[in-house]
């Protein structure tokens, strides 16, 4: 079994990990145990959660699909068909 | 010739029909208009020059596809292997007796309390998009895979020739310089 006191470092990389719901039991238990004992992660931490929650509240891929103007598509063709014709 | 291959290429149609489709497959990756078309059209001469590779057996689009997910990972090892250079700045002691400790200008700082709680404000929206667009490009391109669009990490994975460590190291960094660049421009202001 790894080492139950990781590094500052190793600590927020578990917590981003988390943000997605993704850290194994292990890595939790770890992190938990950082954050008890380390004032800067624990900051770290909570404002981690915030822009978690910011890019939830703002970050969503829109359904509009993109499409290409006909101009775009126009250059397409003909440069397709230019290839063709060699 | 295979006999009877269930499907055809017909590259006059290419643009008509799948154009739009691949565009929309792309831009959802690279998040950018004009490299999107560049890799839409290169997908396009390469199916030309690959035609005699076609044995009918997938539909036109599913092939065409095909030619596109190589596309974009030739452009994710490009960006990182150059641009990618670029790194983030660095914010643990790297090796010494503090090895892995925060450096002490990188420290996450007391955020204004009003402002953490009241995120609903729409320039706050623009301040992150600020933000995300100034990540370097292979940061950026899977943050916004995950975080935007959605991709499960197996996918992204796939789609980028890159393992789940990597992909973690990335988001781990980006996630860094994201807290820091709100930080700077929105909540310890």
């Amino acid at each position: 079994m790894s080492k139950l006191f990781v590094s500052c470092e190793e600590a927020t990389a578990i917590c981003n990990k988390n943000q997605y719901k993704e850290a194994s039991f292990w890595e939790k238990m770890k992190l938990q145990i950082h954050l008890f004992i380390c004032k800067k992660c624990g900051l770290y931490s909570k404002q981690n959660a915030t822009i978690t929650k910011v890019c939830n509240r703002y970050l969503d891929s829109d359904d509009h699909p993109h499409t290409l103007s006909e101009h775009d598509k126009e250059i397409m063709q003909h440069s397709i068909e230019e290839k063709i014709d060699i | 010739m295979p006999e009877n291959p269930k499907h055809i290429l017909n590259p006059n149609n290419w643009v008509t029909l799948h154009s739009d489709y691949l565009f929309n497959y792309v831009i959802t990756r690279v998040d950018n208009e004009e490299l999107a078309k560049d890799i839409v059209q290169e997908t396009f001469f390469s199916g030309l020059k690959a035609q005699h590779n076609f044995r009918g057996q997938a539909s036109e689009r599913t092939w065409l596809i095909s030619i596109l997910k190589r596309k974009i990972i030739d452009y994710y090892r490009k960006i990182n292997s150059t641009k990618g250079k670029a790194e983030i700045k660095v914010n643990f002691y790297q090796d010494g007796d503090r090895k892995g400790s925060w450096l002490e200008e990188r420290v996450p700082k007391m955020w204004d309390n009003e402002a953490e709680k009241n995120i609903e404000n729409e320039e706050l929206k623009v301040t992150l998009n600020n933000c995300i667009d100034n990540l370097p490009e292979k940061y950026r391109m899977v943050f916004v895979m995950k975080n935007v669009q959605h991709y499960e990490t197996e996918e992204i994975c796939n789609e980028l020739g890159i393992t789940a460590s990597n992909l973690w190291v990335i988001i781990h960094r980006a996630r860094h310089q994201l807290r820091k660049c709100l930080e700077d421009n929105w909540f310890a202001k």
